[in-house]
């Protein structure tokens, strides 16, 4: 009898062997979430898709270089699960319960809009799966409540307002009475503009608010916005429109005088800054949301991601597509920190989670640290500069850049508390 | 005063934009009771292939001036081939069915063109914006606009002027009338009624693609345009009364002044102003402001 214990053992043993090689080897599914349809697919979607597609094909590939030359994720290759951010935040809830529950991802990466950010944040939570916003910039998920699976590696529009506050002060020194704002009625540009009118009036004391415009998402149609933003006659116009509204504003705007009647700020112009280049004229000041595009350090990392987006795509890499791969190689980074910390052996995912928090690493962008949200929320630095036609071609000059710990807020503390305390802990 | 005139003229702009995007939907209702949510599709492709034809043809050497004919030209084009198509190829099957089911399948249609278009002309922006500076600017006061915000008050005075003498002064008009005021009659008259509606439809069509054709110079030519833009026609005709050409211009101007004048004056309410205007006619005048008179049929 003990010795057909030990055969049935020994079976056992055999049996299982092979299911834990299978399981060491298997990939890591990667739901890939970003709007392949609307009027954001094109500007950011798109963009997004591209630079997780050339990050993941590399990656595996092991063609990604150092620190990311290892293949896939600790030897486990890369499966994207894509699946399109449109449909609003109750559909995209049901598609993230879909890759958790039906197909099985081993993590998420994804959300463009805020709105996605804030509905998936929660059930993300509940169902126990490991997910990273890549782009998404309300700084209110990891302000109004902690998450253990929920990570975002791109800073937040605090980060964004602070670094268009500064710049146009310094911009302008001394000459700005009053400012005025035209965001889109919901979490992105109510933040957007919220942080920047306060950044505003702590470094500009006595500045006024002229008139702040919230029209609906997707609008399309601004003349009456732009007439009274006109008829205030304010120094600075703030914008945190993106996607199709921030090109039609531009089209719309520039007829109309408006680039030139006020120092106008788009802090994601960057995305439109090279098709409409016609349309925009000098002296605009433009934001990448973080040191991407134009703004990128002159790393090997860099040097290697922007051509290989451009030798694919035939377009230079917006900051959605360095978001992406930054989100990616974050990833990545915590994976192989937890794969190192087990021996080697496949991370579990409170192992990667705990890998995750307060990790540094480098992105084509340069450093990005996890350094609030409780180690969840990243930090970079940034960069604003104006547009300037150089012999018909679009160039930003004038660029300031911004250290992180000047325009992110402490760990722990609200953006809003930071900044009325006049940027102070 | 300087801004009480800009309320005005930007209401009149945003009016007459909204015109010309949703008579015609209000104009195939009126034929033939279709709530036509393709209406949003004609808009957008009336758009897409303004961009894509105009664009062209600028590349190609045309001199900017003719980019206006061009314009209207590529609307045409694009929903002579598509209207018809669509009317008889699947409408016309569906006629005998209950509106609901019709309902169904233009919002079906609607989808399935969606991704037609992103087929077509993939996801990425389109732009044509030559048209939209050529002509200058003129200033009101302090206040600056392009002279093409002109070209589209008198788009939308042209559709609106001509449909109403399309209706009363031609046979076709007159015929439109009849079968606007009882189908079976007319049918038993010996008034060709199909013909009507494949007139009716590819008609209600054009005005939707003119709408986006006119529209693309002034925005960014990306797929989902004609979702925006069927909501808010569905409003403008509900408040003028469903079927009304009157009710859709009344609805349109109600609907932009009322939005230009929360923008300037209380910008945090622009987001439900519309819907709130919708509510308060339907609240009292439920088939909206011009609603027909319908005879009870035994």
């Amino acid at each position: 009898m003990p010795a057909m214990k030990r055969i049935v053992a020994a079976a056992a043993v055999a049996a299982l062997v092979p299911a834990f090689a299978v399981a060491q080897d298997a990939p890591v599914k990667v739901g890939v979430v970003s709007f392949l349809s609307g009027a954001a697919a094109g500007p950011f979607g798109v963009p997004a898709r591209n630079g997780a597609e050339i990050m993941f094909e590399m990656l595996n590939a092991g063609k990604v270089p150092a620190p990311y030359n290892t293949a896939g994720f600790g030897g486990a290759k890369l499966q994207m699960n894509l699946v399109d951010e449109s449909g609003g935040t109750t559909t995209q809830v049901t598609e993230f319960r879909n890759m958790v529950q039906r197909d099985n991802v081993d993590l998420v990466i994804g959300y463009i809009s805020s709105g996605s950010c804030l509905g998936i944040a929660p059930v993300a939570e509940e169902l126990k799966k490991l997910t990273v916003f890549f782009d998404c910039g309300t700084p209110r998920i990891f302000e109004e409540r902690s998450y253990k699976y929920v990570f975002r590696t791109a800073s937040t529009a605090t980060m964004d307002s602070v670094g268009a506050a500064l710049y146009v002060r310094d911009l302008r020194k001394g000459k700005i009475k009053s400012i005025a704002g035209i965001n889109q009625n919901y979490a992105w540009g109510q933040d957007s503009w919220g942080d920047f009118e306060k950044s505003m009036a702590v470094l500009v004391p006595g500045v006024k608010v002229a008139t702040s415009q919230m029209p609906k998402l997707f609008a399309g149609q601004y003349n009456a916005e732009i007439s009274t933003i006109l008829g205030a006659k304010a120094d600075v116009v703030h914008s945190s429109f993106w996607d199709g509204d921030l090109e039609a504003f531009i089209l719309q705007a520039g007829p109309r005088g408006l680039f030139k009647r006020s120092t106008v700020i788009l802090t994601t112009g960057e995305t439109a800054m090279y098709k409409l280049a016609e349309r925009i004229p000098d002296g605009v000041v433009i934001g990448a949301r973080g040191p991407y595009g134009p703004y990128a350090p002159d790393n090997e990392l860099n040097k290697w991601f922007s051509s290989t987006f451009q030798d694919r795509y035939g377009v230079p890499p917006n900051y959605a597509a360095y978001q992406m791969a930054q989100a990616i190689l974050g990833t990545k980074a915590a994976w192989e920190k937890a794969q190192a910390a087990n021996g080697g052996k496949r991370p579990s995912d409170d192992q990667v989670i705990a890998a995750f928090e307060r990790l540094t690493f480098t992105s084509p962008a340069g450093k990005v640290e996890m350094a609030i949200g409780n180690g969840h929320q990243a930090i970079t630095e940034t960069a604003y500069g104006v547009t300037k036609k150089v012999k018909g071609k679009m160039t930003i000059a004038n660029v300031k850049r911004y250290p992180a710990e000047m325009v992110n807020p402490p760990d722990g503390m609200k953006a809003a508390d930071w900044i009325a305390n006049g940027f102070k802990k | 005063m300087e801004q009480l005139v800009a309320v005005l003229i930007d209401g009149i702009i945003y009016s007459a934009w909204l015109f010309v995007a949703a008579v015609g939907l209000t104009l195939i209702y009126g034929v033939m009771k279709i709530v036509n949510v393709t209406h949003g599709s004609f808009y957008a492709l009336g758009a897409y292939a303004a961009a894509s034809i105009t664009g062209w043809a600028l590349r190609q050497g045309m001199p900017e001036g003719l980019s206006y004919a061009v314009l209207l030209g590529s609307a045409l084009l694009i929903t002579l081939v598509v209207a018809p198509a669509i009317e008889r190829g699947i409408l016309r099957f569906m006629y005998a069915r209950d509106e609901v089911v019709i309902l169904l399948i233009t919002y079906a249609l609607f989808l399935v063109l969606e991704d037609v278009i992103k087929l077509v002309w993939g996801v990425s922006p389109l732009f044509i914006a030559e048209p939209y500076g050529l002509l200058g600017s003129f200033d009101v006061l302090d206040l600056t606009y392009p002279y093409y915000n002109l070209i589209l008050v008198g788009v939308a005075i042209a559709c609106g002027a001509g449909l109403t003498w399309m209706l009363g002064h031609t046979r076709t008009g007159k015929l439109l009338v009849a079968v606007i005021h009882d189908t079976e009659v007319s049918r038993a008259m010996g008034i060709n009624v199909e013909r009507m509606y494949l007139i009716t439809f590819t008609f209600g069509s054009l005005l939707a693609a003119i709408g986006g054709a006119f529209t693309a110079p002034t925005v960014s030519v990306v797929p989902g345009l004609g979702i925006e833009v069927i909501v808010l026609s569905f409003a403008v005709v509900v408040i003028g009364g469903l079927g009304s050409l009157p009710g859709a211009a009344l609805g349109a101007l109600i609907v932009g002044i009322v939005r230009s004048a929360t923008v300037h004056y209380l910008p945090e309410a622009e987001l439900f102003v519309i819907y709130f205007v919708m509510a308060m006619v339907l609240t009292f005048r439920p088939r909206g402001l011009f609603s027909l008179a319908e005879a009870r049929k035994i």
